[in-house]
C-alpha cells in the first residue's frame, strides 16, 4: 500500500514537473521576446480561445515527439543515445531529495519524493554533477568537433564552479547545523533566512548555480552563437527534447535549493506558518509560498540571460578559480569564527 | 619616430575601480535595462511587432518592392522602349520588344510591343527606375510577392500595368501627370487588348 502511494506521488511529481518545464519554455520564449522589444508566442490556441499563446507549449511538445529522431551514421551510437538519458535522469534524480512543501511524520503527507534523507544537500550536488556526463558524453559520442569542444568545455566549466558551489553552501550548513534541507528550512523558520546570515554564500551559490545549469552567461558548452548548439548539434526529436527538459528540471532544482538555503523555503516573515502546523490548509500555503518563490528566481535566471552576455572560456576559469573559491573560503571560515565566538 | 617624441602622447586604460571589478554594480545598471525593456511591453505596448497578416507593415517611401508600368495622363503605357532599363539592369531581367509608335501618338517614335520582367533575377535595386528617361518604370513598395511557380513571377507588360493600377493611389507617380479617369482606361487604347496597338 506504502509502496504504491510512493508511486503515485513520483508519478503526479515527475509529471507535474515537466508540465511546469514546459510552461517554462513559454515563460522563457515571452521573456526573451518582451526584453528584446518582441511580443512573444501569443497565436497558439488562438483558434479555442485561449489566449497568449499558452498552448504553445503542447504545440512544440508534439513537434519533439512526432519529429523524426535522426542518428548521424557516424556517431558512437550507445553513448550517443545514452546521453540524453543521462542528462534527464540525472536531472530528475536530483529533484527526488527536494522538499517542496512541508515534509514531516506527523504531516499527513511528505511534500517530497525522498524525504527524510540526512544528507539531502550532498545528494543533490552528487547527482547534479552527474548531469555533465549527459553533456560530455553527447559531445563525445556527437564525433563532430563544434559538440566535441561543448563536451570539452562543459567538463572544464565543472571543474571550476563545481568547487565554489559546493564551498558556499558551507555556511549555512553550519549555521543550521544539518544537511538535511528540512532541518534547513526548520532553522531558518525559527531564526532569519539564510540569505542575512550568508550573503556573501548566497551570491557565489547564484553565480555558481547559473554555471550547474548552463545558463547564459555560462553556458558555453552549448553556445550556440560560437558552437552551432555544442553538446546537442547533431540531436534532433525527442533526444534533443530530453537534454532540454533535463536542463529546465536542473534549473528548477537549483532555484528551489537556492529558496530552500537562502530564502526561507515555505517561510514568509508576516506569517504565522510554523514547522510543528499540520493539516491541509498550512500544507497547500506552504506549497503554494514555495512555488511562488521558486518561479521568481527563475525568472530572475531568465532576466539574468537577457542581461549578461556569455562569459569567454578564460573568464569563467578565472572569475571560479581566483575570485569565488577564495571568497567561498572566506565565507566558511568567517562563518565558523563567529559561530564558534557566539555559540562558545 | 623616437620614443621620447614629445608629440606621443601615452593612453594607458583607464583603472577599474573596486565596484567595477565587483561587476556587481554593472549588472544591477544591466538589469535596469533589461526590466525596463520587459516592462515596455508587458505594460507599455511598446513592441515593434507587427501582426503581420492582420496588420501591414508600411514601408518607407523608397522602399524598393515590385515594379510597376506607369500610364501616362491618358492610360497609354508610358515607356518609349528606349532600353535604357535593360542597358542599366545588372541582373538582365528586363526583356523588351519595341515596335513603332502608332500614328495616333505623336509623342513618341516608339513603344513596348512586350516589356517582361523576371521578378526572381531581379535583384530590386532600382537602377531600372534611376535609368528611365521618362519615368515609366518605378519599384513600388509591395513587397509581399509569392508565386506557385517561376512561370508565374515573370511579369508581362499587363500585369506590370496591373501593378500600377492597384498602387496608383497608394504611391503616386512621382513626375507627371496621372491617367485622368480610372473609369476610363479600359476605354482608351489598352496595351495588348483590343486590336490597335496600346
Amino acid at each position: 500500500m506504502l509502496a504504491i502511494g510512493i508511486l503515485i506521488k513520483i508519478f503526479v511529481v515527475a509529471n507535474v514537473l515537466m508540465g511546469a518545464v514546459a510552461y517554462l519554455i513559454w515563460v522563457e520564449r515571452k521573456i526573451a521576446a518582451y526584453s528584446q522589444d518582441r511580443i512573444g508566442p501569443n497565436r497558439c490556441g488562438g483558434e479555442f480561445g485561449v489566449p497568449a499563446g499558452l498552448l504553445q507549449p503542447l504545440a512544440d511538445g508534439a513537434k519533439m515527439m512526432l519529429k523524426e529522431g535522426v542518428v548521424p551514421a557516424y556517431v558512437n551510437k550507445p553513448l550517443y543515445i545514452l546521453a540524453p538519458v543521462i542528462a534527464i535522469i540525472a536531472a530528475l534524480l536530483g529533484f527526488a531529495v527536494v522538499p517542496f512543501g512541508p515534509v514531516g511524520p506527523d504531516q499527513m503527507l511528505d511534500f517530497q519524493i525522498a524525504p527524510y534523507l540526512d544528507i539531502g544537500i550532498v545528494w543533490v550536488f552528487a547527482v547534479g554533477s552527474l548531469a555533465v556526463y549527459g553533456v560530455v558524453l553527447a559531445g563525445w559520442a556527437s564525433n563532430n568537433k563544434y559538440s566535441f569542444i561543448g563536451g570539452l568545455r562543459s567538463s572544464a566549466q565543472l571543474i571550476s564552479y563545481e568547487i565554489p558551489l559546493g564551498l558556499s553552501i558551507l555556511g549555512i550548513v553550519l549555521v543550521a547545523g544539518s544537511l538535511d534541507l528540512n532541518a534547513i528550512i526548520k532553522w531558518q523558520d525559527q531564526h532569519v533566512w539564510g540569505i542575512v546570515v550568508s550573503p556573501l554564500g548566497f551570491l557565489i551559490f547564484l553565480v555558481s548555480g547559473f554555471a550547474e545549469t548552463n545558463r547564459l552567461p555560462f553556458d558555453l558548452p552549448e553556445a550556440e552563437q560560437e558552437l552551432v548548439g555544442g553538446f546537442h548539434t547533431e540531436y534532433s526529436g525527442m533526444k534533443f527534447g530530453m537534454f532540454f527538459l533535463g536542463e529546465y528540471v536542473h534549473v528548477i532544482t537549483v532555484s528551489a535549493l537556492t529558496v530552500i538555503l537562502f530564502g526561507g523555503g515555505w517561510d514568509l516573515p508576516f506569517l504565522p506558518l510554523s514547522y510543528d502546523q499540520t493539516g491541509v490548509v498550512p500544507a497547500i500555503a506552504k506549497l503554494t509560498i514555495f512555488s511562488g518563490k521558486v518561479a521568481c528566481v527563475i525568472v530572475f535566471m531568465m532576466w539574468i540571460r537577457w542581461t549578461l552576455p556569455r562569459f569567454r572560456y578564460d573568464q569563467l576559469m578565472d572569475l571560479a578559480w581566483k575570485s569565488l573559491i577564495p571568497l567561498a573560503l572566506l565565507n566558511l571560515a568567517a562563518t565558523a569564527i563567529i559561530l564558534q565566538i557566539i555559540r562558545g | 619616430m623616437q620614443a621620447d617624441d614629445p608629440n606621443l602622447k601615452l593612453i594607458r586604460p583607464l583603472e577599474m575601480s573596486l565596484a567595477d571589478r565587483l561587476f556587481l554594480p554593472a549588472i544591477v545598471v544591466g538589469l535596469g535595462v533589461t526590466a525596463r525593456h520587459i516592462a515596455g511591453v508587458m505594460f507599455g505596448g511598446k513592441a515593434i511587432t507587427v501582426q503581420y497578416p492582420e496588420e501591414q507593415h508600411i514601408t518607407s517611401a523608397n522602399y524598393r518592392g515590385v515594379h510597376r508600368l506607369n500610364r501616362d495622363h491618358e492610360g497609354r503605357v508610358k515607356c518609349v522602349a528606349c532600353m535604357l532599363c535593360a542597358t542599366a539592369c545588372p541582373a538582365h531581367c528586363i526583356d523588351i520588344v519595341g515596335a513603332t509608335a502608332p500614328e495616333t501618338w505623336p509623342d513618341r517614335e516608339k513603344y513596348p510591343e512586350s516589356f517582361v520582367i523576371d521578378e526572381l533575377r531581379c535583384i530590386y535595386c532600382g537602377m531600372c527606375e534611376e535609368a528611365c528617361p521618362v519615368e515609366a518604370i518605378e519599384l513600388t513598395g509591395l513587397y509581399d510577392l509569392t508565386g506557385l511557380s517561376r512561370e508565374e513571377m515573370i511579369f508581362d507588360k499587363a500585369k506590370l500595368l496591373s501593378v500600377f493600377d492597384a498602387t496608383r493611389n497608394q504611391e503616386p507617380m512621382r513626375y507627371g501627370k496621372p491617367p485622368v479617369d480610372p473609369g476610363s482606361l479600359h476605354t482608351t487604347a489598352l496595351p495588348s487588348q483590343g486590336p490597335g496597338p496600346a
